[in-house]
Formats: C-alpha cells, sequence, structure tokens
C-alpha cells in the first residue's frame, strides 16, 4: 500500500523479515476502532489520539491476532525469524 | 507472517467505505487467506453480490465480481454457475439481502445444492438502509422500526439452511476469526451449496441502539455468549440454552444441481 506509515515496512510483503518482529499500522487506513489494542494478549499495543500505536514491541508473541481481527487491512505483523 | 492480501484487493478503491470497527472487513480478510489457501486461481472465481453495505465487497476484490440487486444475488450465481459449472462462484449478502428480499431464493437455492457458497454477513440489523429491523433482528432487540424492542422471533439461519435442504452449513463470529477462515475454505471446497452464517458487530446501526457503543463491546459478546457446537452438550443445560452455538451444524452429500443438469443435457443430445 503506498500509505504512509509510522515505522519503515519491509519492502516485500508476505517474506520473512530478519531481526524482531515488526508490526506495520498504515495510519490512513486505520480507522481507530481499538479492536487490534483490546484484544493482544500482550498489551503490546495501545491507541494515541485515533490511531492504533505500537507500545511494548518486545512483547509480543506473534499470535497474530491484531493483524486477522483488522476490519482495515491496518496492521501486519512480520514475524522474527529464527 | 503478514498476509499479503493487496494480490486480492483492488487497491486504488481502499480504503474502503466501512465504518470503523465494522466486521465486513474482518470477513473479506478471512475469505481472501481462504481463496489463498486453496489455491484458487483468480481467473477462476466469481463472486457475486445483492444490495447492503457487505454487498459492496465485490468492489474491492480483485476477480470476476458481479454486483446485482436486493436479495437477487442468488438467482443471478445461479445462472452463472449454471453456464460456467468450472468456475468458483461465491455470493456475499447482508442478512436482509438473504433472507428477507432475497428469502424465497435463498430456500431454492438451498433445494436445489447448487455447487456455490453463500457466505451472509449477519449483523442483526439493515445497516445501511437505516438500521431497520431485519429477519435476523434478535428477539428483543432495538432498532429504528422496533423502538420498543423487536416483537418477531429472529430466523435460526442454521435449521432454515439446513431445513431448506443446504449441504455445508456453519457459522462462526467476527471474533472467532480462525474458526472462520476454517469454514469458509471448507465451505468453498465442499460440493453443492454451503451456507456461512457470520455473526459480526455493526456498531453504527445495531450496537449503539443495544447498549454497545462500540465495535469491541460487540465483538466482546461474541467472545462471551458463543460456544463450539460440539461442546454445548457439556454444558448444564440452563447455561446451554442461553450460548450461541457456532461451528459446523451439517455436512453432507447429495445430488448437485449442475452435475445432474449435465447428465440430462448428455441424454438429451442422444450420447449416453
Ligand atoms: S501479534 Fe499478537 S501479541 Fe503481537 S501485537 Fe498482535 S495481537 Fe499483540
Ligand atoms: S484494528 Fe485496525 S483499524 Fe482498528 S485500531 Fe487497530 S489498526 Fe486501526
Ligand atoms: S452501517 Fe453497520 S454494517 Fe454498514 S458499514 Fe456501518 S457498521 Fe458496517
Amino acid at each position: 500500500m503506498k500509505a504512509e506509515t509510522t515505522k519503515e515496512a519491509p519492502k516485500k510483503k508476505g517474506k520473512k523479515v530478519k531481526g524482531p518482529p515488526q508490526i506495520v499500522v498504515n495510519t490512513a487506513f486505520c480507522k481507530g476502532c481499538g479492536i487490534c489494542v483490546e484484544f493482544c494478549p500482550k498489551n503490546v499495543l495501545a491507541m494515541k489520539g485515533a490511531k492504533a500505536v505500537v507500545i511494548a514491541l518486545d512483547e509480543c508473541i506473534e499470535c497474530m491476532f491484531c493483524e486477522l481481527r483488522c476490519p482495515d487491512f491496518a496492521i501486519a505483523v512480520y514475524p522474527a525469524e529464527g | 507472517m503478514a498476509f499479503d492480501y493487496d494480490q486480492y484487493l483492488r487497491v486504488d478503491r481502499l480504503p474502503h467505505i466501512w465504518c470503523p470497527g465494522c466486521g465486513h472487513g474482518i470477513i473479506f480478510k478471512a475469505l481472501l487467506r481462504s481463496i489463498h489457501g486453496l489455491e484458487i486461481d483468480k481467473n477462476d472465481l466469481m463472486l457475486v453480490s445483492g444490495i447492503g453495505c457487505a454487498s459492496r465487497l465485490p468492489g474491492y476484490a480483485d476477480f470476476n465480481t458481479l454486483h446485482t440487486t436486493h436479495g437477487r444475488a442468488l438467482p443471478f450465481a445461479t445462472g452463472i454457475k449454471v453456464m460456467k459449472a468450472n468456475l468458483h462462484v461465491i455470493v456475499t449478502s447482508g442478512d436482509g439481502d438473504a433472507v428477507a428480499i432475497g428469502g424465497n431464493h435463498f430456500i431454492h437455492t438451498c433445494r436445489r445444492n447448487i455447487d456455490m457458497t453463500l457466505i451472509v454477513f449477519n449483523n442483526s440489523i439493515y445497516g445501511m438502509n437505516g438500521g431497520q429491523v431485519s429477519p435476523t433482528t434478535p428477539y428483543g432487540s432495538f432498532a429504528s422500526t422496533a423502538p420498543w424492542g423487536n416483537l418477531s422471533v429472529h430466523f435460526d439461519f442454521m435449521k432454515l439452511a439446513q431445513g431448506a435442504g443446504a449441504t455445508f452449513v456453519a457459522r462462526a463470529t467476527t471474533y472467532h476469526v480462525k474458526l472462520l477462515e476454517k469454514v469458509i475454505t471448507q465451505a468453498i471446497a465442499h460440493k453443492g451449496f454451503s451456507v456461512v452464517e457470520v455473526l459480526e458487530d455493526c456498531p453504527t446501526a445495531y450496537g449503539r441502539r443495544n447498549k454497545m457503543r462500540g465495535p469491541v463491546q460487540m465483538m466482546k459478546f461474541w467472545k462471551d455468549n458463543c460456544v463450539m457446537i460440539d461442546a454445548l452438550d457439556k454444558l448444564p443445560l440452563e447455561e446451554a440454552k442461553e450460548k450461541i452455538p457456532i461451528g459446523i451444524f451439517c455436512q453432507t452429500t447429495r445430488q448437485e444441481f449442475t452435475d445432474e443438469q449435465h447428465q440430462v443435457a448428455q441424454r438429451a443430445m442422444g450420447e449416453e
């Protein structure tokens, strides 16, 4: 997606990236519903104004539920390798 | 692993028009993952819809798509399937579209057992039209046309579909996303008419009238009140009565319409 993101998106979608998990919120698409924040089991995410933001990346267990339940194609989780 | 949705989207049409937290987007994404998992070629798939918020969906999807008239998606889809039996035909429909305006078409498509998949986006109300009661608005809940509560008992989609003859019948919710993807996948793979009802949140037209102000409260409702159908027996009777069963209700086989039609055509042409 061409829209702005809070973090730099990995170049190739669907491919694993090196290092820690990367969570990308597409702020142009996020409608601030709060679903990802509410149901994250590890409180990795929070609302900042009307947008979801990552506040505790190290806690992420890569369960993918934030991505699966986001109605707006606005959050993507790229798990760490290994 | 982040899923690459863009490969199936008309990306230039996004963001979609649905309200913040609307369940339609969650179902849409599950459908795309199911199609991907089944390795169906884009050109071998036809998405058909009627009228309503959910019916906007094919406009965002990069498949063969058809946006038809209110309640008539199934007849259009039937026409396509009959002429092009090799296509996977999937109909996305709201609850009003499927069992109010299109109710008659719904039962007769079930009866025919034609090899298509119907995904019913059940938000319990007419969303786009203005929050009126639909045949799936729960008894006692509120709508713009039921300010003192709905007096009619809602349809049980699962019973209706099975009674009318559908051969794969399942229910999931927008909270239970993995189950949702699983049942849509099985529904598409099933030979015969498949009905998947998805209980979803419509915060705008339903939630705010029914003490669930936001999408989060509505998703929590599914989380707290839905139970897998196999686990229902294990609950005390009183508790089980209050729960909404989810999962696969029926999975069976019987003669399928396009197969039979093909055989008749061959007989008529004297090839048998
Ligand atoms: S992947 Fe799971 S743990 Fe990580 S942010 Fe998303 S919901 Fe939270
Ligand atoms: S679920 Fe999606 S749209 Fe809703 S707040 Fe999270 S990122 Fe934004
Ligand atoms: S009115 Fe309801 S169903 Fe329609 S887009 Fe808005 S939230 Fe979704």
